[in-house]
């Protein structure tokens, strides 16, 4: 054993975490620099962009809702050590299962509502699945056919808003029609629409079903012990179908929360990439449902900081650069703590052997 | 379709299956060492835009092959030292190198938009070869770097399964354990095998903006380092095997933009899912027909020494 530590452990995990968006954003800080921008200024640009303003809080938290649920459902699928890199595409199938409802059906919005909600977890799950069932019944890694389906499923939002989707009124645009009143989510405040409430819900799901229920143990032991799980009797491919779908319906929630409580139709774009910022937010919030929430909200101001910054000519992608150099930087310290201790503690176990001889 | 459509589709199929060449080709010599990076994307995008601003700022094509490459190697240094040195998980870390390299050339990329290349790699007839029937139009009127591919894929092949070094490389990918015993550095091979395969990502990236369209486009990789990657898992970790299957890729990725130009009624979205449908398919496939899939054994596993 490495011996007692310096401090608790979250005190460490949460010290390593700030360490490394200090040092994201230092590094950040050097292309800005390197690219003939002031990264003072640009960062000061987009924290007021981000949270200087109840407008610029209500934007930040919109974008957060997406990335809570994308997050969770990542974290779910990495709980159980399944590759779930197709979160961008779940979103986007959601979206579509959604939008499809809501373009050719005229429902009342009580029935609409529920119908949104319901198609849209219902066609993330389905994307999710076809990776699920490769893998279970023919051995395919689900890194790259998840990705794959990501791209399959943006191309098939162009298929539609440039083809019977289309808004006429639009001319080429890429974009469908609008919704339908009754289509549309309701708000809680300003604009932000009642995805926020589905992925708070969804978190006390998830953080209830991991922790406090057998199933959850089940998901757990799969993830650290392959081997164990088995040994153990559990059934490992009927969970790889489960927990995919389950983590693909919370993206394709995301995917319904954005066409119906956003942008009230769907167009080309309709995620700048939430289901990638995903897998950031879900490995720094450790896999932890509450953990994830906070993460996206943080990761949410700096996605909208860069879309603010972008009218200063500053590239908004410097937000996604950070990101993933936070996580970067957590697995390197994390490992780095790992090694020196594993070093320490051998140094020590010889010491001891040289003594009792 | 005739056969001067026909000849013309396979020349395209040649071009297209380029970069994928390279990608893969570096991608299989990380993972012949015993890393697996899943940054081949970012790495490609890295390249791309990094061998375009070359090429734009000097005008000079070769500064821009080697910064691609130069861009490409650094970003995979990153990985080595995360994944060898300090034995992080390699998925994890592969795809944050992903993510980094996407976000780091659209950040680089922004005032590159747009403009066309001054110095794109344009087509060099092969004297002589160049005038064989079928084979001369397809593989020997193209341009340089294509040439370039067939090299590497030789060398590749003969480096890997006929030179001393080459038996290290596997070995370190084999079990470490036994590499360390033979002498060999595994630290140092991994090292070499990621970087370099990192400069042939950013090779394959710098393909697309130098050669293929030639111009540089935010994200214009479109999952082609991800193909790359289950190129590899088809190849079976044979750089020979590898050429059949980038050129397999490269003709689906060649009808999506082609089957028009021959005239058949498709949509044109719908053609561009074939190549990413194809490695789905051809990934189901391999699974299903092969037993044992002879991936490295030490795959994604850490060495150290001590412990």
């Amino acid at each position: 054993m490495a011996g007692a530590a310096p401090f608790p452990e979250w005190l460490e995990v949460v010290a390593i975490r700030g360490g490394a968006g200090m040092a994201a954003l230092a590094v950040g800080a050097i292309f800005l620099a390197a690219t003939g921008h002031d990264p003072w200024r640009a960062y000061r640009e987009m924290m007021i962009g981000a949270l200087g303003s109840p407008f610029a809080i209500e934007q930040t938290i919109i974008k957060a809702i997406p990335l809570m649920l994308t997050g969770l459902g990542v974290a779910l699928a990495f709980t159980m050590g399944l590759w779930n890199i197709g979160a961008e595409g779940q979103l986007v199938a959601g979206a579509l299962a959604a939008s499809w409802l809501a373009l050719t059906a005229s429902l009342p919005t009580l029935v609409m509502l529920p119908g949104l909600i319901l198609l849209g977890a219902a066609g993330g799950a389905a994307w999710a699945f076809i990776p699920a069932v490769l893998k279970t019944f023919v051995g395919v890694n689900e890194i790259i056919s998840t990705l794959m389906l990501n791209y399959i499923a943006l191309l098939w939002v162009d298929y539609m808003v440039f083809g019977s989707w289309a808004d006429p009124t639009a001319f080429s645009f890429p974009y469908s029609r609008p919704f339908p009143p009754q289509a549309h989510f309701p708000v809680l405040l300003g604009d932000i629409h009642i995805g926020l409430v589905l992925a708070l819900i969804a978190a006390l799901l998830l953080a209830g079903l991991l922790q406090r229920t057998h199933w959850g143990y089940e998901i757990r032991t799969i993830g650290a012990s392959l081997p164990a799980a088995r040994y153990a009797g559990m059934r490992v491919r009927r969970n790889v179908l489960l927990v995919m779908a389950a983590s693909g319906a919370l993206a394709g929630l995301a995917g319904v929360g954005e066409v119906s409580g956003v942008i009230h139709r769907i167009q080309q774009g309709i995620s700048p990439g939430y289901g990638f910022t995903a897998i950031i937010v879900a490995w720094v919030a450790r896999l932890n449902p509450w953990a994830v929430i906070l993460v996206a909200v943080l990761f949410a101001a700096l996605l909208n900081g860069g879309f603010v910054i972008q009218t200063a000519g500053v590239p908004a992608a410097i937000a996604y650069m950070i990101q993933a150099l936070v996580l970067f930087l957590v697995l390197a310290s994390e490992h780095l703590l790992r090694r020196v201790r594993r070093r320490r503690a051998l140094s020590q176990t010889r010491a001891a052997l040289q003594v009792g001889r | 379709m005739n056969q001067d459509q026909i000849v013309a589709l396979l020349a395209v199929t040649v071009v297209t299956g380029t970069p994928l060449i390279f990608a893969a080709i570096g991608e299989l010599l990380a993972e012949r060492s015993g890393v697996l990076n899943l940054g081949v994307e970012g790495m490609m995008l890295v390249g791309a835009v990094s061998g375009f601003a070359v090429a734009a700022v000097t005008g000079n094509p070769w500064l821009a092959v080697l910064g691609a490459m130069a861009a490409g190697g650094a970003l995979a240094a990153g990985h080595a030292l995360l994944t060898v040195t300090l034995g992080t998980e390699q998925v994890t870390t592969g795809l944050s190198l992903a993510l980094f390299g996407t976000g780091l050339s659209a950040f680089l990329g922004k005032p590159f938009i747009g403009i066309p290349n001054p110095v794109p790699f344009r087509p060099v007839p092969l004297p002589g070869l160049a005038h064989l029937p079928i084979l001369g139009p397809v593989f020997f009127q193209q341009d340089l770097l294509v040439y370039t591919s067939y090299v590497f894929i030789i060398l590749a092949w003969w480096w890997i399964y006929r030179t001393r070094p080459g038996l290290h490389l596997r070995a370190c990918g084999e079990s470490p354990e036994t590499a360390d015993a033979m002498g060999v550095d595994v630290t140092v091979m991994r090292y070499g095998a990621v970087i370099v395969g990192g400069a042939l990502a950013g090779l394959g990236g710098g393909y697309l903006s130098l050669a293929y369209t030639p111009a540089w486009t935010e994200n214009m990789t479109a999952g082609l380092g991800w193909i790359a990657i289950a190129l590899v898992i088809f190849s079976t970790w044979n750089p020979l095997r590898l050429l059949g299957g980038a050129y397999l890729f490269g003709a689906a990725d060649a009808l999506g933009f082609r089957v028009q130009l021959l005239g058949v009624e498709t949509s044109s979205i719908l053609l561009r899912m074939l190549p990413y449908l194809f490695t789905l398919v051809v990934l189901v496939l391999i699974n299903a027909v092969r037993r044992h899939s002879p991936v490295p054994r030490a795959l994604g596993r850490p060495y150290f020494r001590e412990e």
